[in-house]
């Protein structure tokens, strides 16, 4: 079974409870698909011993056939060519891979040619997967794309997603099989939940809602699922305990206690499957 | 009108809690939420729109039907799987690059501005306010939030200051919030992470020459962390101009939707005016830019 | 020599705009005859590449130089491929910043700002 996690906003616990779930079960395959800012890591303590390159195609101009007609420069929606003074600028950071330059190219001049953005690091067994986006890479899409196909086949698939709603969080949750939604109780945290709500709810993917950082006072959220009919799968108080392990880099399901009820979420989650 | 721009490096630190106090503690204001990718600060902010205007943020292709040779030479050709079977246009796929029309033999494909999201401005409590609300799954852009800054001049009436609420990151967008600022806050809390993006967000600011100031929340969480942060501040020069105490009670005004300052401890609130009070001190010496 | 400058507006009275990429307008100026013209900037409203496509534009005109506040490192290598030399200018009138350049008051910018990840994103 393949689980997201997610949160529309940022810092509302998305990696607590990814990585607490991970360590809570016998065996699972963690994916932290966050690749600007990776922190699974921190948590889990890996033994991350491969590393792989994460390549995209980008175009490359043939000096001897461009006669720089400056077509390509046009085409591009993204203006990662420019054509000045008989030279073609390409600049890779900004291409999208599309492809269009080949076309619009009346001389056959362009031709693309390969380039590292980032890479993949994995543990021994592949249990433990994380992307990292190249510092000055705008683009992290294909690195999430590269992570999604080494995912396991046969055991729990835990994929900690990126903040927001954006394309990378589309990328990293297609084709899973139910999305954790975290949240926290306050009116900035229900409304990115409402977004993010519409995200899973777009893309058919069955949910349910964890609170964190939960008070006395979750009203808000309880009464916002209650009537959209959203299950709340777990609390997680609000405590300063919890904070301050979190500062150090220590989880909640360190305590046996904690444990349980994370198993029980994936007991909860498994019988929308069957 | 001198603009202030609240920025913080890592999401989720108390950006948007602080600018909220900040906007029942400062008279003669306006605000603006560039945080487009997650705006929040109209949630707590109810008023009247005085303008709303489509955002058209991206491109998508179009295909028109009755030229359409249905030869699907496009959907070999989309890198981005955004060309379904029966050739339709995927919107949510489709990046507008273009590529589609170029390889199409009937030049039935062109692109069209897509509406992304929507700008407003309306009269609050607080004062004039604007912001963006972006549509499922767009992106935001600096594009957009140079849009929302300008509506603010729009509406000016010589109000002595803009509070900007910033984004998270350190890209274009955060850029866009920042240039031609008289003053960056940077917000930061005691963790691993929320250090070293602090440090990356402070470089930005530095190199468009504008002063930045550094608010560490939750300042108590782990003290160890927080002394790291000082002195790297006193040895880049960036004066410390708040240290927010860890106080459960901040989340619970937020339920209420209120800000910390109005119902919070007094701790937290003397130091939020203590913020204010520094910021505009550090602002009114000589060294600072105009 | 012809000389773009990044401008808020479309004249000569217009105030600088200290960005390059995202600038509203660049006026292009005649030094020897003061007569200008406005370009819009189309790049100040596309989501991505500004800076290179800000480039391209200012340097279809033939420009000898231009005069911006804060330029990226993608426009940059597009205008130095150009050979556009580039000064930096102060928030004050395009036509002012003319002058200044014209006495020789202006710095020459060989650095571009830090390239910034996610520009455009």
């Amino acid at each position: 079974m393949k689980i997201a996690v997610l949160s529309g906003k940022g810092g509302t616990g998305k990696t607590t409870v990814a990585t607490s779930l991970a360590q809570s079960l016998p065996e699972c395959q963690y994916i932290d698909c966050d690749v600007e800012e990776p922190n699974g890591a921190i948590f889990l303590n890996p033994d991350l011993s491969q590393k792989f390159p994460v390549q995209v195609l980008v175009p490359q101009v043939d000096d001897n056939k461009c006669n720089k007609c400056g077509e390509c420069a046009k085409a591009c929606q993204f203006h990662a060519i420019a054509v000045v003074k008989n030279k073609v600028l390409v600049f890779p950071e900004i291409c999208h891979h599309c492809g269009a330059c080949i076309i619009a190219c009346p001389r056959e001049a362009v031709s693309e040619t390969k380039r590292t953005i980032g890479f993949v690091e994995t543990s021994r067994r592949g249990h433990f997967l994380q992307g990292k986006l190249n510092i000055g890479e705008p683009i992290s899409v294909p690195i999430i794309q590269d992570l999604k196909r080494r995912m396991h086949e046969g055991i729990p698939v835990i994929l900690d997603c990126s903040p927001g709603a954006s394309c990378t969080v589309v990328q990293s949750i297609e084709g899973c099989d139910y999305c954790i939604l975290v949240t926290e109780p306050t009116p900035f945290g229900l409304h990115d939940l409402k977004i993010a709500v519409q995200v899973v709810k777009k893309m058919g993917i069955p949910f349910g809602v964890v609170i964190n950082k939960a008070t006395s006072d979750n009203t808000s959220i309880q009464d916002c699922c209650r009537e959209s009919q959203i299950e709340v799968l777990l609390e997680i108080p609000f405590s300063k305990e919890i904070a301050e392990g979190y500062s150090r880099g220590l989880l909640p399901v360190q305590n046996e206690l904690w444990k349980d009820k994370f198993r029980k979420l994936y007991k909860e989650v498994k019988k929308v499957q069957a | 009108m001198k603009q202030i721009a609240f920025v913080s490096g890592k999401g989720g630190t108390g950006k948007s809690t602080l600018v909220s106090s900040l906007s029942i503690l400062v008279q003669d204001k306006m605000l603006a939420d560039c945080d487009v990718d997650a705006p929040n600060l109209h949630i707590l902010l109810n008023g009247k729109t005085l303008k709303q205007e489509d955002y058209f943020g991206a491109k998508e292709a179009v295909i028109d039907s009755s030229t359409c040779l249905k030869c699907g030479i496009c959907r070999e050709t989309c890198r981005f799987g955004a060309i379904s079977e029966q050739l339709e246009i995927i919107p949510m796929k489709c990046e507008g690059c273009g590529a589609c029309l170029l390889i199409c033999p009937a030049q039935a494909i062109s692109l069209a501005e897509a509406k992304t999201g929507q700008t407003y401005v309306s009269e609050t409590a607080r004062g004039t306010f604007s912001h963006a609300l972006l549509d499922i799954g767009a992106e935001g852009s600096g594009k957009l939030v140079t849009e929302v800054r300008k509506n603010t001049f729009n509406f000016e009436e010589n109000e002595k200051w803009l509070l900007i609420d910033g984004s998270p990151g350190i890209g274009c967008v955060v850029i866009a919030s920042i240039i031609g600022t008289d003053a960056v806050v940077a917000i930061s809390e005691p963790t691993k992470s929320g250090q070293s993006d602090l440090e990356r967000v402070l470089a930005v600011a530095r190199h468009f020459e504008i002063p930045a100031f550094v608010c560490i929340n939750k300042y108590d969480l782990n003290p160890e962390i927080t002394s790291q942060i000082e002195s790297y501040c006193a040895n880049n020069d960036f004066p410390v101009i708040g240290r927010i105490p860890f106080d459960p009670d901040v989340m619970k005004a937020l339920q209420r939707f209120k800000t910390p300052v109005e119902t919070g401890n007094p701790r937290v609130t003397e130091e939020i005016t203590g913020i204010w009070i520094r910021l505009t001190e550090e602002l009114a010496k000589p060294t600072a830019k105009q | 020599m012809k000389i773009a400058v990044s401008s808020t507006g479309t004249t000569l009275e217009s105030t600088m705009d200290q960005r390059f990429g995202r600038a509203a307008n660049f006026v292009v100026v005649d030094t020897e005859t003061m007569d200008f013209e406005s370009l819009n900037n189309g790049a100040a409203a596309s989501g991505g590449g500004a800076g290179i496509s800000a480039a391209q534009t200012v340097v279809d005109k033939g420009v000898g130089a231009i005069i911006t506040g804060n330029i990226g490192p993608n426009a940059m290598n597009v205008l130095q491929a150009a050979q556009v030399d580039i000064f930096r200018g102060s928030p004050v009138s395009v036509k002012e910043n003319i002058a200044k350049h014209q006495k020789g008051l202006l710095e020459r910018i060989d650095t571009s700002v830090a390239a910034h990840s996610g520009m455009g994103r």
